[in-house]
C-alpha cells in the first residue's frame, strides 16, 4: 500500500544536488533541481550497486560516480553508457518546508 | 596463491565473484561533500584548449613530416607526430570514454570515436572493459585491463613500447568483430544491446585501413601508413611508459586503491600527453573529478595517501625491481607506507573477501 513519508527539509538538498534517504530497508535519492524542484528515485545506480548520492547533478542529469553514467532524474531515464536499465521514480510533494515521497 | 589464471571466464573471475571480491565497495578518502562537488564541475574550456593545441601539432608536424620526407629532416616531425597519435590518443580516449574531459556530450563523444580509433581499440567494446576496470581494478580474472600480469612477461612489456602486441592482437581481432560481433570474451562484459554497434564500428576501421593501404599502394610509398596506423606503433612508447606506471608492481585482489595504484608527478610535457592521468590513486577513488581539477584532488587528499613518485625515472626505479621479484615470487608486491594520520589501509577488506591474502615480501 502506498504512503507519503517525510524525506528531508527543502533546505536540507541545495539547488542542483541530491541527498540519499533511507527507509524500510530501501535507498532513495531526493533532488533538487535547478528550477527549484524536488524529485525523488531509487537511489542505487542500475548499472551496479552504487549509491547516487556521491554523484554530480547537472542540470537534470545525475550522474554515477562510479562509472559517470547518467540518468535524467525527472523521468529515470537511462541517459549515458554504461547505464541501460532506466532508474525508478517515485512522487514527490513539498508541504510548507517538508519533502514527501510516496514509497510503495 | 596458486598460479594466477586471468581469463575472464577462467576460476579465478569466478572465485572473485563467490567472495564478494568483485563489485565490491573500495575505500574512499573523506571529502568534504561541497569540496567534491566543486572539485566535480565540469567545463568545455581547458580540453578545447588541449584539443587545439593537439590536433594543431598533429597536423603542424605531419605536414612538416610529409613536406621532408625523403630526407632525414623529417625524422623529429614524424617522431612528434607518432607520440601525440599514438600516446596522447589513449589519454585522450580515457578521458572522453568517462565523460568528464568536456562539459558537451557530444565533444567527449566525437574526441573518443577519434582517439579509440588512433588508439586502435574498438570504441564500443572499450568503454565497457574500462567500466570493468574501475569496478574491479586489479582484481584477477575481472579486470579486462590489467597491463602487467604475473609473472610478468619482459618482452611483450618491452614489445608494447613499440604497440607490437597490442596491432598483433587488433588487426585479427578488428576482423573477426567485423565479421561476426563481439567475441565469447567480449560477450562476458558488453550487453548484447551494443553487440552490433562492437561489428559497425569494427567495420568503419576496417574500411579506413582498407583505404590507407590501399593508397599507399597506389603511391607506392609508406606515406599514408606514416599518418594513419604506424604511429601506434613508433608513437606507443610514452603512453607505454605512463600506464605500466599506473599499477605495477602494486598489489591485486584488494579493494583499496591506495594499495594498488599509483600516482607519479611530472614534466608538463608528459602531463599534457597523458592528460593528468599521473593522478591515478586520485582518478580511481574519484573517477567523477576530471583531468584538469586532479591536481587539486591530490592537494585535497594526498594526507591520506603514499607519497606519490617524484618523477617518472623514480618511479621506474620502484617498480623495475618489484617486477623482476615477481618473476620468482609470484605474490610478491609492493605496498608503499601511508603518511601519519591517514586511515590505515583496509586490509580486512580484501582479506575477508579472498579468505587468506599474502604479505608483501621486504623489498630488496
Ligand atoms: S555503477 Fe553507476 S554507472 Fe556503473
Amino acid at each position: 500500500m502506498p504512503q507519503w513519508i517525510r524525506a528531508c527539509a527543502t533546505d536540507d538538498v541545495d539547488e542542483e544536488d541530491l541527498i540519499r534517504f533511507d527507509h524500510g530497508g530501501a535507498t532513495y535519492a531526493i533532488y533538487h533541481s535547478p528550477e527549484g524542484d524536488f524529485f525523488a528515485t531509487a537511489g542505487l545506480c542500475t548499472h551496479e550497486n552504487v549509491h547516487l548520492c556521491d554523484g554530480l547533478v547537472m542540470g537534470h542529469l545525475i550522474e554515477c560516480p562510479k562509472h559517470n553514467g547518467q540518468f535524467d532524474y525527472r523521468t529515470g531515464e537511462a541517459r549515458r553508457a554504461p547505464v541501460c536499465v532506466n532508474l525508478r521514480t517515485f512522487p514527490v510533494k513539498v508541504e510548507g518546508a517538508d519533502v514527501f515521497i510516496e514509497v510503495p | 596463491m596458486a598460479r594466477r589464471d586471468y581469463s575472464l571466464l577462467g576460476p579465478d573471475g569466478a572465485r572473485a565473484v563467490e567472495t564478494g571480491l568483485a563489485a565490491a565497495e573500495w575505500y574512499h578518502t573523506d571529502v568534504p561533500r561541497k569540496v567534491m562537488k566543486e572539485l566535480m564541475q565540469r567545463s568545455d574550456q581547458p580540453a578545447i584548449r588541449d584539443t587545439i593545441l593537439l590536433y594543431g601539432c598533429m597536423i603542424g608536424f605531419a605536414s612538416a613530416g610529409i613536406a621532408l620526407w625523403g630526407s632525414w629532416w623529417c625524422v623529429p616531425f614524424w617522431l612528434a607526430y607518432g607520440v601525440l597519435y599514438g600516446s596522447a590518443s589513449d589519454s585522450r580516449w580515457h578521458e572522453c570514454g568517462h565523460g568528464t574531459a568536456f562539459k558537451t556530450a557530444w565533444m567527449n563523444n566525437a574526441v573518443y570515436e577519434i582517439a579509440s580509433f588512433m588508439i586502435m581499440r574498438n570504441s564500443a567494446t572499450w568503454r565497457w572493459s574500462h567500466a570493468r576496470h574501475h569496478t574491479d581494478t586489479y582484481i584477477v580474472g575481472r579486470d579486462p585491463e590489467i597491463a602487467i600480469m604475473r609473472p610478468p612477461a619482459f618482452v611483450k612489456l618491452i614489445g608494447s613500447f613499440f604497440g607490437i602486441p597490442e596491432v598483433i592482437d587488433f588487426f585479427p581481432r578488428m576482423i573477426r568483430n567485423a565479421l561476426s560481433g563481439p567475441t565469447a570474451e567480449e560477450r562476458s562484459f558488453v550487453p548484447q544491446s551494443e553487440w552490433g554497434k562492437v561489428q559497425r564500428v569494427a567495420l568503419v576501421y576496417l574500411a579506413i585501413y582498407a583505404a590507407t593501404v590501399g593508397l599507399a599502394l597506389w603511391m607506392q610509398s609508406i606515406l599514408p601508413l606514416m599518418v594513419i596506423g604506424l604511429p601506434r606503433l613508433y608513437g606507443a612508447w610514452h603512453h607505454v611508459m605512463t600506464g605500466l606506471l599506473q599499477h605495477g608492481g602494486l598489489a591485486d585482489n584488494v579493494i583499496d586503491h591506495r594499495l594498488n595504484s599509483r600516482t607519479v608527478l611530472m614534466n608538463p610535457i608528459s602531463r599534457f600527453i597523458y592528460w593528468n592521468m599521473n593522478y591515478h590513486v586520485e582518478h580511481h577513488m574519484f573517477p567523477m573529478v576530471p583531468y584538469h581539477a586532479l591536481p587539486r584532488l591530490h592537494e585535497t587528499i594526498k594526507h591520506d595517501l603514499p607519497s606519490p613518485n617524484r618523477s617518472i625515472p623514480e618511479a621506474f626505479a620502484e617498480m623495475w625491481p618489484a617486477l623482476r621479484r615477481q618473476l620468482a615470487h609470484e605474490d610478491f608486491f609492493l605496498r608503499r607506507d601511508l603518511p601519519p594520520g591517514a586511515k590505515p589501509y583496509r586490509e580486512d577488506f580484501h582479506r575477508a573477501a579472498l579468505g587468506e591474502m599474502p604479505d608483501a615480501l621486504p623489498a630488496e
